[in-house]
């Protein structure tokens, strides 16, 4: 199953160039260079992961983490950065982020992250449907 | 360490910092143009036509980000060597132009643009040319913290009776007390060392300058 992606950078030619890579490898991307647009496709789409610029000059790459994840909670997101430091990546993860990746990004093992955030977002929502069928059956005492 | 070469270095490194993240960004639009061109290549190899004008478009993309690069690292070569001299001749207009060139992505980031204006004609000022980008630097932060995001901040560079003055405007509402944070010992300090004046008032900050340091 092709992995659906949402890239997120304020970098206009790099979202378009990484966005044409990534589907050129079998890849359902979606594109944009604003982390709110991002928020809205989020409320009315479903991906397996958000491919996200840490820092954007609309809004930080951290606030729109924690608002893409209080949209879809199972989402899985991985953070681009031009330089991490180790107190942002400890907050990102904090913030339920899934991986940290420095630019310019390697598609080779940004490829690999994107299929363990695809795997990971499918055991989450199994869980989520398992614990929603438990929840109908227990409430109708079967 | 006194405060002059501490709030040196923190602005040495704010500088650094800032500067290599804007080359980073370059790289990683070179990084995946390439990376295109690279795939057209393998796609090519299998069979499937090349269109050269989207090779050609791609390769102009390079092209683009390697100039936007150079003229980062000329920035940074320049703001380096800005400490090469404690005391030299400065022309006012172009280094208000300057600091606001360095300051590009910092204001980007608060979504805000900065716009300069130079002088009607050529100021020249004898001043510590790293410390006065220092004090200008501190100025523009306390300016884009005020003036809001989606505003164009200001810097207008004109002649004063003994010197220069450059302005900082709009600075959007000031909460009362805003004097007693600003300046801060750090910009007294460079104050003292540029015997320059701050003066906020009707929605500008004004940075005196005297001809003579």
């Amino acid at each position: 199953m092709s992995e659906k992606i949402l890239l997120v950078d304020d970098e206009e030619e790099f979202v378009k160039a990484l966005g044409e890579r990534m589907r050129n490898r079998g890849m359902n991307v979606s594109e944009t260079t604003s982390p709110s647009e991002a928020i809205k496709k989020v409320e009315s789409e479903s991906f397996d992961a958000v491919i996200l610029d840490l820092q954007m000059p609309e809004m930080d790459g951290l606030e729109a983490l924690a608002a893409l994840k209080k949209k879809q909670p199972e989402l899985q997101i991985i953070l681009l950065t031009g330089h991490a430091t180790v107190e942002k990546g400890i907050e990102a993860m904090k913030l339920g982020a899934m991986d940290l990746v420095e630019k310019p990004a390697d598609l080779k093992t940004l490829t690999e992250k994107i299929k363990k955030a695809q795997a990971k977002k499918m055991i989450l929502v199994e869980k989520k449907t398992e614990e929603r069928i438990k929840s109908i059956i227990g409430g109708k005492g079967w | 360490m006194d405060i002059i070469a501490e709030t040196s270095l923190r602005f040495f490194g704010k500088m650094s910092a800032s500067i290599s993240h804007e080359i980073k960004n370059a790289l990683a639009v070179m990084n995946e143009n390439a990376g295109l061109l690279e795939d057209f290549t393998f796609m090519a190899e299998k069979g499937m036509p090349m269109d050269p004008e989207r090779v050609k478009v791609l390769a102009e993309k390079i092209m683009q980000q390697i100039q936007r690069a150079d003229g980062i690292i000329k920035n940074m070569n320049r703001f380096a060597h800005s400490a090469d001299e404690a005391v030299k001749s400065v022309d006012v207009g172009d280094m208000s132009d300057f600091v606001a060139r360095l300051y590009g992505r910092i204001a980007s980031g608060k979504g805000v643009t900065i716009k300069t204006k130079p002088p009607a004609i050529r100021i020249t000022i004898t001043t510590a040319p790293f410390l006065l980008e220092n004090l200008m630097g501190l100025c523009i932060d306390f300016a884009l913290n005020s003036v809001g995001s989606g505003k164009t901040l200001d810097i207008i560079t004109e002649e004063a009776e003994n010197g220069a003055c450059i302005r900082f405007s709009p600075l959007g509402n000031l909460s009362a007390g805003v004097t007693d944070i600003f300046p801060s010992e750090r910009e007294k300090s460079l104050m003292n060392e540029l015997k320059a004046r701050i003066i906020i008032d009707a929605g500008a900050l004004t940075l005196n300058l005297p001809k003579k340091q």
